[in-house]
């Protein structure tokens, strides 16, 4: 009973549950019911989150922090979030919580490596891939750090950057709640993103894939650039692709419990990452994502190399792209031709001759 | 004239291969570049159809140049007014054929306008009817020639001629047989393009919508959404394939693996089930082995009917395939999900208003587009090949009479000249002299043979002249493949890395071993998994794309036979290479990208 309210593994994540397990669960529970390969994990609610500021009086201590911050003097914030973080991670979790974090946890095997991260909820920062970054901990292993690193995640919500923000905006701090995802850490070979439209034109009859070494956060920071994949979306069919010098990765330590960045050998580097076959079948992971979401998307996945061939593609996240999808709304109405005399304005005009 | 040097010679600076000289007193006046019209034609740009005519005509083979070329342009230009084309031009330089189309002045476009819209529409709105209306009557063309004969004058006229005071004698039906199957070809050539105009411009305007809708979809998407799958142009292979299985069901397949076809034929014939097979194969013959290995446009072609070694040879390929399990028949519902699926899906892009526009120029180009694939079974393989049978059995009947010493000798005249012959032959037999032309024309042949055998040794120049800013006219694009980017191409502007560019016509991207084949006769060399380079290839090639891992070839757009019959088998094809088969050699490892058109030598 406690399980299902203070935790939910992705496959249990139901429509009405999106609020409590925010943004990136109910993706990754959407995905994981519509039989995305997705790895496998759960999300520790809003409620969970709730019962550890319930439990200690959290809410009234935050209150009182936050009542004596200048909102426009940034070492009066800095000293308030520093001191809230500082609470958070001070208590244990509510004993029901902890309980079912280790429960979920156990359920997913012996001292599973996981990526414990936020998942944030709409009152969030806009700017979710920044806070992501912040509180993303790959790597771990075990429960009492899986523990520590969910309730890490609720102490950086009052990161000095967050704490600002919602000053800023009169957001009140109470009311901002979080989700956390627990989830398999995958051991990628190679990872990236997809875009189900072509980025630089807006062309949805394109599939545009970056992917480079190791775990996918390289492409999308930037650090690397990355081999780039164009994919005729219908015929399924690689029409263009330019390899790069891909010069360093970031790989899972299990040993010592991180990731690492490193450089990639020479013979790796400027080598295609993917096999044509890996790249077609991304992006029909991405085509498929467009489909269920019915709108264009920006995947990001990875290819596990301890996973055999044929499953080892995993889907991490799916999002609308929203630059294009709202340009074409906005276009004008065009009008067509029919019947023969389009037939006599195609002959009349000049063809497109082009390949 | 341009005061820029042009990207191709003039025809009047093409030199002839050596030994070829004299190459023009094998053709007629009106097919040459005459010096009298040279201002004008080396304003033209003129492109060598090497597609259609590969190797240099033999002249009686011109008929079918004049025939074709007169016959496209008449519908263009005299029964549907297409408002902004006419016809082709053509030349015959070297023994090859070039091409020049002709545009319509573009202050009379207007006025065409209308017509069409009647002409045109008509057909559109009637197609099927009319469609249907247009088998009957090649069906009565074909008829017509099959009752054609050509027997040798009698020694004596029949008595019952004498006795009824008929009054005349043999020769009226042999003039007559010689005219009436021309006549039946060259009204056979007329409804070829009857309705293949059409196909092509209605084609073309969903063509032009889709790439307005998609600007980087590929041509071969495009087509892929409107081909058909059952085209009667698949059938012979289809029938082949089927024989293979019965042969294999009822254990006859082991006496049809080796010996010629007689032989074959024979083994099978002793064999307890063996009239079973034979009936079948018989029955499979009338229509579908009217099947040529050529394109029908030479009197050179093989009919399969004519040549049962060569469906023999397929048989034996199919058949140990099919002892093997593998499924050989076209998996036609897999295809028919497929374009259902890539149509769908593009479809989903689109919005609501462009979808209802897409309806229908969709719809009506797979009304329409059935007859460009299938007329090339009525009129190239089946009526042709009547022509052909009835012209080789004229042409030995004369060689009989001693005017050549080979079979085929009657094909180095041309079809004036034929007239002159049998006109010999005739009085000849009446006056009772030996005729004049057995002391003339075994020489005269033998002559014209080694001028076409010199003509033959060397590729003909692409093109003449300077290309026009932009290539527009429509069947030019569809059908030969001739864009501004394949000119580019042509003129070497595009290969630096061992790449050679060409049409990206069939998906898919294979590595494999390349064979080269110049004829049809080299098709048996073709080994499992190879990758047949060629600078054409002709639909009763189907059996090979079976065996096959892709094609290539140096001429062809994306509606050219190897980029129909590629996408229909699923394989990569690259088109319009412009010299791919005498840039890669048999035995090279190549790649062929059917997405990017790219063929790469890999050794």
């Amino acid at each position: 009973m406690t399980k299902s309210l203070y935790t939910l593994d992705f496959s249990e994540i139901s429509h009405a549950d999106f609020a409590r397990v925010g943004g990136k669960c109910a993706s990754l529970g959407e995905m994981t019911q519509a039989g995305v390969a997705v790895p496998p994990g759960f999300a520790v609610t809003t409620d969970a989150y709730q019962a550890m500021l319930d439990h200690h009086g959290l809410r009234d201590e935050i209150e009182r922090h936050m009542s004596a911050v200048d909102p426009f003097d940034l070492d009066s914030v800095d000293r308030a979030a520093q001191a809230i973080r500082i609470r958070i991670r001070s208590h244990h979790l509510p004993a029901a919580v902890e309980e079912a974090i280790r429960q979920s946890y156990a359920e997913m095997g012996d001292s599973m490596p996981v990526a414990v991260r936020s998942s944030a909820t709409a009152e969030d920062l806009p700017d979710a891939s920044f806070a992501g970054q912040q509180d993303t901990y790959l790597w771990i292993r075990g429960a009492d750090q899986v523990v520590e690193k969910v309730r890490d995640c609720w102490a950086s919500l009052y990161t000095t950057r967050a704490v600002a923000y919602r000053e800023k905006n009169r957001i009140s701090h109470a009311d901002v709640l979080m989700s956390v995802g627990v989830q398999k850490m995958v051991n990628a070979r190679a990872a990236g993103v997809a875009m189900t439209l072509d980025p630089v034109n807006g062309d949805r009859t394109k599939i545009v894939i970056d992917a480079s070494w190791g775990l996918g956060e390289m492409v999308v920071s930037g650090v690397v650039t990355p081999d780039n994949f164009t994919v005729e979306k219908v015929l399924e069919e690689i029409t263009a692709r330019k390899i790069s010098d891909k010069h360093v990765e970031l790989v899972g330590v299990p040993e010592s419990g991180e990731a690492l960045e490193r450089e990639v050998e020479e013979a790796r580097r400027t080598i295609q990452c993917l096999s044509d076959a890996e790249v077609v079948a991304v992006a029909r992971l991405a085509k498929r994502l467009e489909k269920q979401n019915k709108c264009p998307q920006d995947v990001e996945w990875a290819i596990d190399a301890d996973l055999p061939d044929g499953e080892n593609l995993l889907a991490l996240q799916s999002r609308p792209e929203t630059i294009w999808s709202q340009k074409k709304k906005d276009a004008p109405k065009t009008t067509y031709a029919t019947g023969v005399m389009g037939i006599v304005g195609t002959l009349n005009a000049a063809l497109p001759v082009k390949r | 004239m341009d005061a820029k040097t042009p990207l191709f010679p003039s025809a009047f600076d093409v030199k002839s291969p050596a030994g070829a000289e004299d190459w023009r007193s094998l053709y007629p006046y009106y097919t040459q570049f005459q010096p009298s019209r040279r201002a004008e034609d080396d304003q033209k740009f003129w492109f060598c159809n090497s597609q259609h005519w590969p190797n240099p005509l033999r002249p009686f083979d011109v008929i079918f140049l004049d025939f074709a070329i007169k016959c496209l342009g008449q519908y263009n230009s005299r029964h549907l007014m297409v408002p902004p084309a006419n016809g082709i031009d053509y030349r015959i330089l070297n023994g090859f054929v070039y091409f020049s189309p002709v545009a319509v002045a573009p202050e009379n476009i207007e006025a065409r306008i209308p017509q069409f819209l009647d002409r045109a529409g008509h057909y559109f709105m009637n197609w099927n009817d009319l469609l249907a209306n247009w088998k009957v009557k090649v069906k009565g063309m074909i008829d017509a020639m099959n009752a054609i004969s050509f027997a040798p004058l009698p020694d004596v006229v029949p008595v019952e001629w004498v006795k009824d005071g008929v009054g005349l004698d043999n020769t009226n039906a042999l003039f007559e047989a010689y005219e009436k199957l021309i006549e039946l070809s060259y009204k056979t050539w007329q409804y070829h393009f009857e309705f293949l105009n059409l196909g092509y411009a209605a084609y073309l305007d969903f063509f032009g919508f889709v790439k307005s809708q998609f600007p980087t979809i590929p041509d071969q998407a495009i087509a892929k959404m409107v081909q058909g799958v059952d085209s009667e142009l698949f059938r012979p292979d289809d029938e082949i394939k089927k024989l293979s299985r019965l042969a294999v069901e009822l254990g006859v397949d082991g006496a049809l693996m080796s010996g010629t076809a007689d032989q074959a034929l024979a083994a099978v014939a002793a064999l307890p089930n063996g009239d079973k097979w034979l009936a079948a194969w018989k029955a499979a013959q009338d229509p579908w082995f009217n099947f040529t290995s050529g394109n029908g446009f030479y009197s050179t072609d093989k009919y399969w009917i004519d040549h049962l070694d060569i469906p023999m040879g397929y048989l034996r390929d199919y058949i140990p395939r099919v002892k093997a399990g593998e499924r050989i028949e076209r998996p036609t519902e897999k295809l028919l999900a497929e374009r259902d699926r890539i149509t769908a899906e593009y479809r989903e892009m689109m919005d609501e208003e462009a979808q209802a526009v897409f309806d229908g120029k969709l719809g009506l180009s797979r009304t329409v587009f059935p007859y460009v694939e299938d007329h090339n079974f009525y009129i190239e393989h089946w009526a042709l090949g009547v022509f052909w049978r009835k012209m080789r059995e004229l042409s030995r009947m004369l060689s009989q009479a001693g005017f050549w010493p080979d079979d085929d000798g009657m094909f180095y005249l041309n079809r004036n000249e034929v007239r002159d012959v049998l006109w010999d032959y005739a009085a000849a037999w009446a006056i009772g002299t030996p005729n004049v032309g057995s002391a003339i024309w075994p020489a005269e042949v033998e002559r014209r043979r080694k001028l076409l055998d010199a003509l033959a040794s060397e590729a003909p120049v692409p093109a003449l002249n300077n290309p026009p800013e932009v290539i527009t006219e429509p069947f030019t694009i569809m059908l030969w493949g001739i864009t501004s980017e394949a000119i580019d191409r042509w003129t070497g502007s595009s290969d630096e890395s061992g790449g050679l560019k060409g049409m990206a016509a069939a998906p898919g991207t294979v590595e494999g071993i390349a064979r080269v084949l110049r004829s049809p006769d080299q098709l048996a060399e073709l080994q499992k998994g190879e990758i047949l380079v060629t600078p054409v290839t002709a639909p009763s090639w189907a059996p090979v794309f079976g065996k096959i891992a892709a094609a290539v070839t140096d001429i062809g757009g994306m509606m050219s036979h190897a980029a129909i019959v590629c996408r229909e088998y699923g394989l990569p094809a690259v088109t319009g290479t412009g010299n791919a088969s005498s840039k890669i050699k048999t035995g090279q490892r190549v790649r062929v990208d059917g997405n990017t058109g790219t063929v790469t030598i890999l050794d």
